[in-house]
């Protein structure tokens, strides 16, 4: 039940900026996900919350409490780290209760408490094994457990999933989804590259760029109403078509964005028209390449196997005008 | 059959480079047995078997007495320099201040001074202190020198140990004395072992320093006192003595190194310390 409080929060390394004035408030219980492009600092604003990094100005604060210079313990963190970070030389037993050990727990507690979190997350076979003796998935679990174990008020994520394999990493997306839901009174932080993760995951999503905040909201929010053409080039798959120049001047707008599933092919007499020149097909849905005159293909989603040929002529509309408009500085157009 | 050839050609150079290292030792041995004349003939196989310099080395004064000195000398450095070196390493590999690299090299200049240029600034120093003829004063002397060598190969030892280690044990409450001590010592044990054992060999070896920073024969280490082994006149050299000293001496070497070999080879190979 931890709110978090970012007033101003900057970051360099000399005098490089990484974080350049962030100000957010991540609600009690909220599974909170930071995205961006490599280099946007996510990892660094969840390692300054987490008490890695030394905060350069602004406060952050845990409950209406200035944490600034608390150690990560202190802050009642617990962090899952990319590359599982587990002791080698120890059993996930002993991984699992290091921390406990040095809080000083006593041993029946952390007996208790280990099992607990072996059970949730189905690691109790193995908690005499020594990580070396455990594949990927397994060692990103017993790292979960690790962090379960500590009760944290607020559990950080730094890109759990990255270093497995395709089929492991959506199984465990759903175990984290489980456990967001069974440690419902934990407030969770999230760092990604990956905008499924992020959809899938998240209560709400801070998008990231250079530094700087581009936009927080719902899932929904950014995907309906994007804040910016980064944004909406960001959220999305296959990402939003953007058309500049007459195809944008006919909406009053200097960029617009059409999402590839709010186009649909008509026989004739559609907004656009221009060649097939490329499909690709997913079984389940196409995606057609078509070239309008525009400096890019523009993408259109498809039910089903491709319909048409390359090289034949297509019509294309937007979908009950779904489409957003942007300004010259790429926020969304006002009049 | 140039196969065979080749196999031929390379157990012959096997077999010259053992006998080249290992012969010395081998007329060590075969000389310590040997008694009288007997010493002064030539001959490369054992002719006779007789214990009888062992024994009077073992029982003249106070050989005994300096073994034990090398052994606690050469125990303390290793024990000394290692902590040292490995708190000292992880402020180096791990904690970032100014003048960090310039440390670094500063610690390597050090171990490039020649013994003999030291010698008499050090002797003055240990004066000073008091340690003179003690052996503190000898261990004291051969930290300074083990030290840069420990620091730096376990400097680069620490520094190649994943980072998200640390933070996880940071995140899990540790300080850097647990860190060092529950999660990078048990990481470390390869590096530990190589290092110790060849500062081990360094202090029992070490003859310059003991022979200046000693004078009374209860506080002399091994190699000092077997220098100085005479026989009954000034022109005899009691060689079976030597000898047989020179065996003792080796053979706590030996039983480390077998003792340790297998931490020592993977010492070398290490770095492969992934999580």
């Amino acid at each position: 039940m931890t709110v978090i409080r970012l007033n101003n929060v900057r970051k360099s390394f000399g005098t490089f900026d990484v974080i350049k004035g962030v100000d957010l408030e991540i609600n009690p219980c909220e599974f909170m996900v930071f995205v961006g492009p490599s280099g946007c600092g996510k990892s660094t604003l969840l390692r300054l919350i987490a008490g890695l990094e030394d905060i350069t100005s602004g406060t952050l604060a845990f409950d209406e409490k200035v944490v600034n210079s608390l150690t990560p313990s202190q802050r009642g963190i617990a962090m899952v780290f990319q590359s599982y970070a587990l002791y080698p030389h120890m059993t996930v037993y002993d991984n699992m209760a290091f921390g406990l050990k040095l809080a000083k727990g006593g041993a029946d507690e952390i007996k208790r408490r280990v099992n607990e979190a072996a059970e949730m997350l189905q690691i109790t076979d193995y908690l005499d094994r020594l990580p070396k003796q455990l594949s990927g998935g397994q060692r990103q679990r017993v790292a979960i457990g690790r962090a379960i174990v500590r009760d944290p008020k607020v559990f950080l994520f730094d890109e759990p999933l990255s270093n497995l394999d395709a089929a492991l990493r959506v199984q465990t997306r759903l175990e984290i989804a489980k456990l967001h839901a069974k440690m419902h009174e934990t407030t969770m932080i999230y760092v990604t590259h990956d905008q499924v993760e992020a959809m899938t995951l998240a209560d709400r999503i801070c998008v990231l760029r250079d530094g700087n905040v581009e936009q927080v909201g719902t899932p929904m929010e950014l995907y309906e109403k994007p804040q910016s053409t980064f944004v909406a080039g960001f959220i999305g798959s296959p990402k939003m078509n953007f058309l500049t120049e007459k195809f944008a001047d006919a909406y009053k707008a200097h960029t617009l964005g059409v999402r590839p599933e709010h186009l649909e092919v008509r026989e004739k007499a559609g907004t656009w028209a221009g060649k097939l020149i490329h499909s690709e097909n997913l079984g389940s849905e196409s995606y057609l390449y078509i070239d309008i005159g525009a400096k890019e293909p523009l993408v259109v989603r498809q039910d089903g196997k491709p319909s048409r040929q390359p090289g034949d002529l297509l019509h294309v509309s937007p979908i009950n005008d779904n489409v957003h408009r942007f300004d010259q500085s790429g926020y969304p157009a006002r009049a | 059959m140039p196969v065979a050839i080749k196999n031929t050609a390379f157990y012959a150079l096997v077999v010259l480079i053992v006998l080249f290292a290992v012969f010395p030792f081998y007329y060590a041995i075969i000389t310590s047995f040997k008694t009288g004349s007997a010493l002064f003939t030539i001959e490369y196989w054992p002719t006779s078997f007789s214990l009888a310099n062992y024994v009077s080395v073992i029982e003249a004064g106070s050989f005994p007495r300096n073994l034990l000195n090398s052994l606690i000398v050469s125990g303390l450095v290793v024990a000394l320099s290692l902590l040292m070196a490995v708190t000292a390493a992880f402020a180096l590999a791990r904690v970032r201040f100014r003048g960090r690299s310039l440390l670094l090299l500063t610690i390597l200049s050090v171990s490039m001074f020649p013994q003999i240029a030291v010698l008499a600034g050090l002797f003055e120093v240990i004066r000073l202190l008091g340690l003179y003829n003690t052996l503190w004063g000898l261990i004291f002397s051969y930290t300074i020198f083990t030290l840069p060598f420990t620091v730096w190969v376990l400097t680069t030892f620490m520094r190649d140990l994943p980072i998200e280690i640390e933070e996880a044990a940071i995140v899990d409450g540790a300080t850097p004395w647990v860190i060092i001590t529950k999660v990078f010592l048990p990481l470390m044990w390869p590096a530990l072992v190589t290092t110790g054992l060849l500062a081990f060999i360094a202090a029992w070896n070490e003859f310059l320093f003991a022979l200046t920073f000693t004078s009374s024969t209860e506080t002399r280490t091994v190699p000092v006192i077997i220098a100085l082994l005479s026989g009954a006149s000034a022109h005899e050299v009691p060689w079976g003595l030597i000898m047989a000293a020179s065996v003792i001496v080796t053979v706590p070497l030996v039983v480390l190194v077998l003792i340790f070999q297998r931490k020592i080879i993977s010492g070398l190979t290490a770095g492969g310390v992934k999580g």
